[in-house]
C-alpha cells in the first residue's frame, strides 16, 4: 500500500472548528437590511381544482409588501426532464395538503402570517388517491394530465434474458411479498433562502440546497432569467439525506418575491412545513420470485415494484427505476426481470432519500433470501458467499462491477459477531440476522442528458505557499469540502489546513452536480486530483530547473519540494510556487471528471451504471419482548467496502450515521397520514414522527474493508448511503431468528410484532406483511439479452418499444 | 403584531450584562438570534421536540424555543459563542473536531452546551449517564457514539487524565 501523508488519516474536517463554534453561517443565520420575511399559503384540500383566490384583504395590511398567486409563476419546474410537473404556486389545482398557493413578503414573519389568514382561497375538492393501491383502482379523477396512463406515473418492464425460464430451472422457486413503508429524512436544519434582487438585473439566492447548480437551472427557466444573472449560493446544510435535492418552489417564490419587491426576502421553513416538502422514501409494494439451486445459485429473479409517489414527479421516475437496479450487482442472477410503476397519490411527494429507490429492494431481496436459505438448510451467510458477483464483470442489466468487496464484509461481521455461535443458538427472545447491500458511487449518468463532465474543480496556488481549490459541490455535513482539501494537500504535499476550500457558489465555482447518490466523494474527488496534478507538474518542471533535479525526482510533502535521493535538495512549497509564477504567471489548472460510458444501451440503462459499487455487510442481534413486541437492538455489526477511506473518522462517521438512520427506518419511523381519507399528515412534527435516541440508538461495530477501486480517487468508493440499506432486512431476519416471526414490512413496529406472534400461537403463518400485489397494466417488456447469452446491452425489438410520453 | 411595543429587560449574556428590547412574545430563542444576533444558537421545530436550541439558563440546559425572553430578565445566558475563550476553543469542542462529533455542525452547539452542564455536574460520566443526559437532543447525522466518544475524552482530559 502506497504510504500517504493526508489520505486516510483521521484528520479533523476542514470546517470543524466553524461547527463546533457555531459561527457556521447556516441559510436562516443569514440576514440582510431591510429584509422582508416570506410566508406560504399552503393548500388544505388534498385535492381540489382552484376556483378564486382573493389576496386584497391581505395586501392592504400594514406591512405587506408584496403577494403571489400561481398565475404569477406558470411556467412549471421539476427536477428531471422528463417530470416538470411542479409550479412556484399552485394554478389550478392543489394535489395536496401543505401544496403552496400564495406567498406574501412582509416586514416580519408575524404580519406575513396574518397577512396568509386573510386571502380568502375557493377550492371544488376532487376525489382524492391515497394509496398506490387506489391509483391503480382509480386512473379517474387523474392528480396529472401525463404519465403512463390514469393516475401511473411510470410503467417499467425490463427483462434480462428468460427470466421465467431461468426461475423455472431451479430446484426451489420461492415467491414473497414485502411492503416498505415511506419516510422522511428529517434533518435538523429546516430548508431556509435568502434572495436578493439588485438593480442591475442580477439575482443571488443563499439556500440550504444539495444541489446549487440545479436550482440555477430552474430559478432561471420559471423566472425566465439568464443564468449568467443568477446566482445561487448553497449554504452548509444542516443536514441533507435527500431532502434538499430537488429545485423548491419556496426558493423561486422569494427570488420572485426579492425582484418584485427590490428587497432581500426571506423563508425558513417552520418544521411542519418540510414534512409538506419531504421527497422522501416512497412507500414501495414488492413482489418477488427467484429460482435457486440446491446449492445456493440463483437461476432467475423477477421482481415487481409498486411506488407510491405522492402528489409530484420529483426523483420518482428514477426512483422506480432504482427499485430494479441493483439486485443484481450483489448476487450473480443470470436471468432478470423487472416490472415497476409509481402511482401519483394526493400526499406530500417522495423523492430521493439516502439510499434512493434501493433500500425498499434490498429489504425485500435480503428478507427473501434467507427464507431461501431456511428452506435449502444452508446458512444465510455460506448462501450469499457461494453467489456472489464476481469483480470486474458485467451484470445481467449491463452494470459493470469493479473491486467487490464483499466476501470480505461478511467474512468480518461474520467472525465479528460470532454469528456461528450465536445463529439459531440464542435464548428464544434473541437473536441475530444477517443481511448485505451494495450501492452506487455516482450516477453514470447526468439528470440532463449532455456530454459534459460531471465534476469541476479549479485550483490555484498562491506565492505565499496557500491553495485555493474552487468546486460547485455542497458541503452538507458529509465532509465533501475537507474531501477537495485532503486530496489536493496529498499530491501538492502541503497542510490540508493550508487549502482554502470555496464551493457550491455558481459564480465562483465550476460546476458540479450536487450532493446526491454518493457522488461527490468519487466524483469532485477525482477533479480535484487532476487540477492538483497538472499544478504539481507546473510546480514540478521549474522546481526541478531551479533545483537542478530530474522531475521524476522530486517529492512534495511537508510543505516542501525536493530530491527524493537527497531531501537537503529542495525548496519551500511557496518558493516553488514562486519560482513556477515568475517563468510562467500566475498559477493555476482545473480539473474535471466524466464517469466512464454505460454498457448498457437500452432505455431505462441510464439509472444504476456507476463508477464504482460500494459494498456492506451487516449483523443486528436484537432482543423482542414476547409481552409488548418491543424490539430493542443493542448491537450492529457491518463491514463496509469503501475502496479507500480518504479519512478514516469521517468513513465511521458515516458508517454509523447510516446505521443510525437505517435503525430508525427498521423499528420506527414511518411518513404515515391519518383521517377518514388517509392524506392528512399525522401531525407534522419530532414528537410524533418517531426517531432514534440516545436511548435507542444501538451500539455499532465498524469494519472497514480498503479494496482500492480503479475509478475512484486513491481508489475510494461511496460510504454516504450504503451501509443503511442492509440494516432494515438484518433487524428483520433477526426478529425471526428471535422469535420465529417474519415481519415482512417496515418499520417493524411493537404492534406488527404481537399480531405475528399471536398468528403463531394459534397455528397460523406467522407473518405479518402485505398479501396480494395489485395487477398492473405493465407494457410490453423491452428485452435485452444477458451478456453470457450474446447481448450487446442493446434491447432485441421484437416488440414496439412503449414511447415515453414527455410532459 | 408589529406594532407592539418593545419590552426592556436586563439580563446576562456570556457573562456579560445585556440590555436588549423586543416584542413581548418573543422566546429566548428569537431574543438570543433575532435582536443580539447570537445565531450560534439553532432550532429545529421551536416547538421544544428536538432540543437544537438548547442553551444553558442558570447553568441549567433549557430548549430556548420555549422559554419567554421576558422570563429571561436578571438570569444568567450562556449559548455556544462563549465556549471558547481567548480564541482557544473548549475541552468539549477540541474533542467534538477531532473525533467527528460534528458533521452537518446544525445540533452541535446545543449537545455541546449540554454536554458542558452534564460535566459540570457530573465530572467523570458513564456512558449511560450520557445517554440519559443528551437523550432530548436529536442529530440525525453521526447516530450519537462520537458524540458519546467526546464527551468521555473530553471529561477525561478536563479532569487531567489524559
Amino acid at each position: 500500500m502506497a504510504e500517504y501523508r493526508v489520505i486516510g488519516k483521521a484528520l479533523r474536517k476542514v470546517d470543524a472548528v466553524a461547527k463546533v463554534t457555531g459561527t457556521t453561517r447556516f441559510a436562516d443565520d443569514l440576514a440582510f437590511p431591510r429584509m422582508l420575511y416570506c410566508k406560504l399559503l399552503r393548500s388544505t384540500e388534498p385535492h381540489a381544482r382552484l376556483v378564486s383566490i382573493d389576496t386584497a384583504a391581505a395586501a392592504s395590511l400594514e406591512g405587506v409588501h408584496a403577494i403571489l398567486t400561481g398565475r404569477d409563476l406558470p411556467i412549471p419546474f421539476g427536477i428531471l426532464p422528463v417530470s416538470q410537473d411542479e409550479h412556484t404556486l399552485c394554478v389550478d389545482k392543489v394535489r395536496f395538503i401543505g401544496d403552496p398557493v400564495a406567498a406574501v413578503a412582509a416586514t416580519s414573519e408575524e404580519v406575513a402570517t396574518a397577512a396568509l389568514d386573510l386571502i380568502k382561497v375557493v377550492y371544488e375538492p376532487l376525489k382524492s388517491i391515497a394509496s398506490a393501491e387506489e391509483a391503480v383502482a382509480h386512473p379517474e379523477p387523474r392528480i396529472h394530465d401525463y404519465g403512463d396512463g390514469g393516475n401511473l406515473h411510470k410503467l417499467i418492464d425490463l427483462e434480462f434474458g428468460d427470466a421465467d425460464a431461468g426461475i423455472a430451472a431451479g430446484d426451489i422457486v420461492r415467491e414473497d411479498l414485502f411492503f416498505f413503508e415511506g419516510s422522511t429524512h428529517l434533518p435538523m436544519e429546516q430548508h431556509a433562502a435568502v434572495a436578493m434582487w439588485s438593480p442591475d438585473g442580477k439575482l443571488t439566492l443563499w439556500t440550504s440546497t444539495q444541489t446549487p447548480h440545479y436550482v440555477h437551472r430552474a430559478v432561471a427557466k420559471v423566472l425566465e432569467l439568464a443564468p449568467a444573472r443568477i446566482r445561487v449560493i448553497a449554504t452548509p446544510n444542516g443536514g441533507g439525506f435527500g431532502g434538499k435535492s430537488d429545485p423548491f418552489n419556496h426558493e423561486i417564490a422569494v427570488a420572485k418575491l426579492a425582484m418584485l419587491t427590490g428587497r432581500p426576502v426571506k423563508i425558513t421553513l417552520t418544521r411542519e412545513e418540510v414534512f409538506y416538502c419531504h421527497r422522501g422514501r416512497h412507500p414501495t409494494l414488492m413482489w418477488v420470485r427467484t429460482g435457486v439451486k440446491r446449492d445456493g445459485s440463483i437461476t432467475g429473479m423477477h421482481f415487481r415494484s409498486l411506488l407510491d409517489g405522492g402528489a409530484y414527479g420529483s426523483y420518482g421516475v428514477a426512483s422506480t427505476y432504482y427499485t430494479g437496479a441493483l439486485q443484481t450487482v450483489t448476487y450473480h442472477v443470470p436471468r432478470y426481470h423487472f416490472q415497476g410503476a409509481r402511482a401519483f397519490t394526493n400526499k406530500a411527494p417522495c423523492g430521493p432519500k439516502r439510499g434512493h429507490g434501493t433500500p425498499q429492494p434490498r429489504f425485500a431481496v435480503e428478507v427473501h433470501l434467507d427464507k431461501i436459505a431456511e428452506q435449502l438448510a444452508i446458512d444465510p451467510a455460506e448462501l450469499r458467499l457461494k453467489t456472489l458477483v464476481p469483480p470486474n464483470s458485467l451484470t445481467a442489466n449491463y452494470l459493470r462491477v469493479g473491486s467487490m468487496g464483499l466476501g470480505t464484509c461478511i467474512a468480518k461481521v461474520i467472525e465479528g459477531s460470532d454469528w456461528k455461535r450465536k445463529f439459531h443458538k440464542l435464548p428464544e427472545g434473541r437473536g441475530v440476522g444477517l443481511a448485505c447491500s451494495s450501492y452506487i458511487s455516482g450516477a453514470g449518468l447526468p439528470i440532463y442528458w449532455n456530454n459534459m463532465p460531471h465534476s469541476g474543480v479549479q485550483l490555484k496556488c498562491d506565492r505565499g505557499g496557500g491553495v485555493t481549490v474552487f468546486c460547485g459541490s455542497t458541503e452538507i455535513g458529509q465532509g465533501s469540502d475537507s474531501i477537495l482539501a485532503y486530496i489536493v494537500a496529498e499530491v501538492l504535499g502541503v497542510d490540508p489546513f493550508d487549502v482554502a476550500v470555496v464551493t457550491a457558489d455558481t459564480d465562483l465555482t465550476p460546476v458540479d452536480l450536487g450532493s446526491y447518490s454518493s457522488r461527490v466523494t468519487l466524483m469532485s474527488g477525482n477533479a480535484a486530483l487532476q487540477a492538483a496534478e497538472r499544478a504539481r507538474q507546473i510546480l514540478a518542471l521549474h522546481a526541478g530547473r531551479k533545483l537542478d533535479v530530474p522531475v521524476e525526482r522530486l517529492t512534495f510533502a511537508g510543505g516542501r519540494v525536493f530530491d527524493s535521493q537527497d531531501r537537503k535538495r529542495g525548496t519551500s512549497f511557496a518558493e516553488a510556487v514562486q519560482w513556477a509564477e515568475a517563468a510562467e504567471g500566475t498559477v493555476g489548472t482545473v480539473g474535471s471528471y466524466t464517469p466512464p460510458q454505460s454498457a448498457g444501451k437500452y432505455r431505462g440503462a441510464g439509472v444504476g451504471p456507476s463508477p464504482a459499487y460500494s459494498y456492506s455487510a451487516c449483523v443486528a442481534e436484537v432482543d423482542v419482548d414476547p409481552e409488548t413486541g418491543i424490539v430493542r437492538v443493542p448491537t450492529i455489526w457491518i463491514a463496509h467496502d469503501v475502496g479507500r477511506s480518504i479519512n478514516s473518522a469521517s468513513v465511521i462517521g458515516q458508517v454509523e450515521g447510516s446505521i443510525y438512520m437505517g435503525l430508525g427506518e427498521a423499528l420506527m419511523e414511518e411518513m404515515a397520514y391519518r383521517g377518514d381519507l388517509k392524506v392528512v399528515h399525522k401531525i407534522p412534527s419530532l414528537l410524533e414522527y418517531k426517531s432514534p435516541t440516545t436511548l435507542e440508538m444501538c451500539d455499532v461495530i465498524t469494519y472497514l474493508v480498503e479494496d482500492p477501486d480503479p475509478n475512484g480517487p486513491f481508489g475510494a468508493k461511496e460510504v454516504g448511503q450504503g451501509p443503511l440499506l442492509p440494516v432494515m432486512p438484518a433487524v428483520a431476519n433477526a426478529v425471526y431468528d428471535a422469535v420465529g416471526v417474519r415481519i415482512d414490512e417496515v418499520p417493524i413496529t411493537p404492534e406488527k410484532v404481537l399480531k405475528a406472534l399471536k398468528r403463531k400461537q394459534k397455528g397460523e403463518s406467522p407473518r405479518y406483511g402485505p398479501e396480494q400485489f395489485p395487477d398492473i397494466p405493465w407494457p410490453e417488456p423491452i428485452r435485452v439479452p444477458t451478456p453470457w447469452e450474446g447481448g450487446d446491452g442493446k434491447a432485441v425489438t421484437t416488440a414496439p418499444l412503449s414511447v415515453e410520453r414527455p410532459h | 403584531m408589529s406594532n407592539e411595543s418593545k419590552v426592556k429587560i436586563a439580563l446576562v449574556v456570556n457573562g456579560e450584562l445585556t440590555e436588549v428590547a423586543f416584542a413581548p412574545h418573543k422566546t429566548l430563542l428569537e431574543v438570543l438570534r433575532e435582536d443580539l444576533s447570537l445565531t450560534g444558537t439553532k432550532h429545529g421545530c421551536e416547538l421544544g421536540e428536538c432540543g437544537t436550541c438548547t442553551v444553558l439558563l442558570d447553568g441549567t440546559p433549557v430548549l430556548s424555543c420555549l422559554a419567554l425572553g421576558l422570563a429571561c430578565a436578571g438570569h444568567s445566558v450562556r449559548t455556544v459563542e462563549a465556549m471558547a475563550q481567548g480564541g482557544k476553543l473548549h475541552p468539549l469542542q477540541e474533542t467534538f473536531a477531532d473525533l467527528g462529533a460534528a458533521q452537518c455542525g446544525y445540533c452541535t452547539p446545543a449537545f455541546l452546551l449540554a454536554a458542558e452542564a452534564l460535566l459540570a455536574s457530573n465530572p467523570k460520566p458513564t456512558r449511560a449517564e450520557i445517554k440519559d443526559a443528551l437523550a432530548g437532543n436529536l442529530c440525525r447525522c453521526t447516530g450519537y457514539i462520537k458524540i458519546y466518544e467526546a464527551v468521555e475524552l473530553a471529561a477525561e482530559r478536563m479532569n487531567g487524565r489524559v
